[in-house]
Formats: structure tokens, sequence, C-alpha cells
């Protein structure tokens, strides 16, 4: 897969048809892919948390969290062709990379990011196609915008397509 | 100082020798688990971005073994210990015996031992922290994951994502045996965790 257009941590990117974007080791973090069939443009976001409020009075990297990523990414993809109603998503990510004791908050994350990714898609009338998330392993993900295909791998495990 | 990027090169280096305290604790436990002599390099300790640690273990992909420990008390923060998957197995081979070159995942005896390194190290940077402070720190169990580098570094990350996107990157050898085993730990603290260290040691903000 080379020439892939790499998204970091915190961090989205979009391209049109025939780039690929992908993105690395999605622990709890979730990967989101934006595409639009018909303009072929598509869009990656990788986010770390799932929403800004508790940092509202700090300066943020908006690709951080999902519920500033998304709306940007969205505006951007429309600028570069795409129409919000012909939108499509597919998401990966979200695991409990570690086993800790019950009643711990942590490793609850995974599961907090999937949700505010669905609300935040929601509100913004985008519906979820394709979903591999939970469990507990990284993922990598790859997404063709000439065929709007999410690939997910994963160590020891069977590449999957959505 | 509202996170880690904004640390002065005072604090810094008051960190640094915290890791470079604690490294020097952990050769020694680790030479009595081991029963031998262990030498350590001098570690090399950096506050620097999530990408730049990712990259000093491989990439993002690598197979990699993380334990991880919780502190609490007086200081709230993780600790976790990273190894390769093939200095994993090097290790193993001193502590339990077998084949460094075979594949496969490890079973239940070998992840107690690579489990009880990374309570040891854990532990010794928290000690070098207590005792240099005179502050009373828990730890938790050690919590051990076999995956992505990239993906388990990013727990620690998420859970302290409010103190900045800078890490406290650890990076020492320890020689044992003519094998060497190259460690990485990150530490991640609150900044009230930070703040209080740079207090009790009569260090300005």
């Amino acid at each position: 897969m080379k020439n892939a257009l790499i998204v970091g941590i915190s961090d989205y990117k979009l391209a049109k048809d025939p780039q690929v974007l992908a993105t690395y080791a999605l622990g709890s973090c979730v990967g989101i892919c934006l595409y639009d069939p018909e303009a072929r443009v598509g869009g990656l976001s990788h986010i770390m948390l799932p929403d800004s409020v508790q940092f509202a009075r700090q300066e943020i990297n908006r690709m951080k969290f999902a519920d500033t990523a998304l709306p940007d990414l969205v505006a951007e993809m429309e600028r570069m062709g795409a129409q919000r109603r012909r939108l499509k998503a597919k998401i990966a990510g979200g695991a409990k990379m570690f086993e800790v004791q019950a009643g711990s908050t942590i490793g609850t994350i995974g599961d907090r990011n999937v949700a505010s990714v669905k609300s935040v898609l929601q509100e913004l009338r985008i519906p979820i196609l394709a979903e591999d998330t939970g469990s507990n392993y990284g993922r990598t993900v790859f997404f063709n915008l000439e065929t709007g295909i999410m690939k997910v791998q994963a160590l020891s495990r069977d590449v999957r397509e959505y | 100082m509202e996170n880690y990027e904004q640390l002065n090169d005072l604090q810094i280096d008051v960190l640094r020798e915290i890791g470079n305290i604690g490294a020097g604790n952990a050769a020694t436990a680790l030479a009595t688990m081991l029963d031998e002599k262990v030498d350590i390099s001098v570690p090399k300790v950096r506050i620097t971005d999530f990408d730049t640690a990712v990259n000093a273990l491989g990439g993002a992909e690598t197979l990699t073994v993380g334990v991880l420990v919780n502190f609490m008390g007086e200081a709230t923060g993780m600790i976790m210990f990273l190894l390769r998957m093939e200095d994993a197995r090097n290790i193993l081979q001193i502590l339990v015996g077998g084949d460094p070159e075979e594949s496969g995942e490890l079973d239940d005896l070998k992840l107690s031992a690579i489990k009880e390194i990374g309570n040891i190290l854990g532990s010794s940077y928290i000690n070098s922290i207590a005792t240099l402070t005179g502050m009373s720190i828990q730890i938790s169990i050690p919590y051990i994951a076999i995956d992505m580098a990239g993906a388990l570094m990013s727990v620690p990350v998420i859970e302290f994502g409010s103190v900045g996107d800078k890490v406290m990157f650890i990076e020492e050898s320890f020689i044992a045996e003519d094998n060497q085993l190259n460690s990485n730990v990150i530490m991640f603290a609150e900044m009230e965790t930070i703040k209080t260290i740079m207090e009790r040691l009569g260090i300005e903000g």
C-alpha cells in the first residue's frame, strides 16, 4: 500500500479518488472514514477523545475530539466538492487495550469514543454503513477513495474489508 | 503551568533526574530478580511528542509488549513499560528458559514474568519520586497487553490527554549475561502532581 496519505493521531486528512488514506494503530482512538461516492471525495479522521467540552477554556487541537473534528472535516470536504447529504461513514477502533480491574474508569474511553462518534454523525445526519469497533486489539485502517472500501488490519488477524 | 509544553528547562531537568534515579533503582531490582549482574546504560530521558516516542519503538505497528501501572495517592498518573517482542523473548530466556527463536503467543508463565518486570520498573520510578519528594504514592497491580506499539502507547496519552500532547519517554538498556534489554518507559502524571513535585523540591514554576 504505497503512497497512502498518512493520518496521524488527533489528525484528519481528505482527498479525492484515487488516493488511499491510512491511519496506523488505532487503540482506544476511533478512525472515521467519510465518503461521497458521487464526488469521490473522502476524509479520514483519527480522534482521541469523545468531546472537547471540559477543555473549553484552553486552546485545543480541534482534530483531537469527535465533536470538533467531524464537523470541521465535513466542512472541508464540502469545500472539496462533497455534499453532506451524500456522505456515508465507516468507523473502526475504540478498543479496550488493557483488561483493568472492574470499577476503574480507565479502559472505558474506547466505548465512550465510539458512542460520541455515533452521536456526532447522527447530528450531522451521516449514516454509518459499517463498523469494526470494540474488543481488545489495535487496528490499522486503509481507506480507498476509488472504491470507498475501508480495510482493517490487526496483528495476527485476517484483514477485513467493508 | 497547564501542560507539559509549558515546563521550563529546569523543570524538565528535574523530571529527567527522577527518570535517572528510577532507572538506577530498576537495574538494582532487576539484578536481584535475575540473580545476575545488570549493567545499565545512561538513561535517555526525553519530553517528546507522541510520534517521536512511537518511532523510537520501531513504528506504530511494531509488535510490542506493554505493561501498564497506575499510580495514585498524592501523585496521580500512569507508567507504561514497553518492550519489543524480540526483546521480551530474550529476557524471558534468562528468566524462565526456553528458545528465544520460538514464535507464537507467550504462555501464562511468560506473561507473568514480563508483568513482574514491568511492575519492578514501574515501582522503581515511583519510588524515586516518593523518596525525593516525601509524597505518599500507591501503585496498582500491573496490566499487560501485547499489540501494536501505537495502540498501546495511546492509552496513557488518552487518559491524560488534558496535560498536552507531550510524553515523558525514558529509554535505557539493561545488559545481563551478554543479553541487552532495551526498555522504554513512558510516564504520565497529572499537572497537579508535577506541580507538587516541583514545590516539594523547591523548584520555582
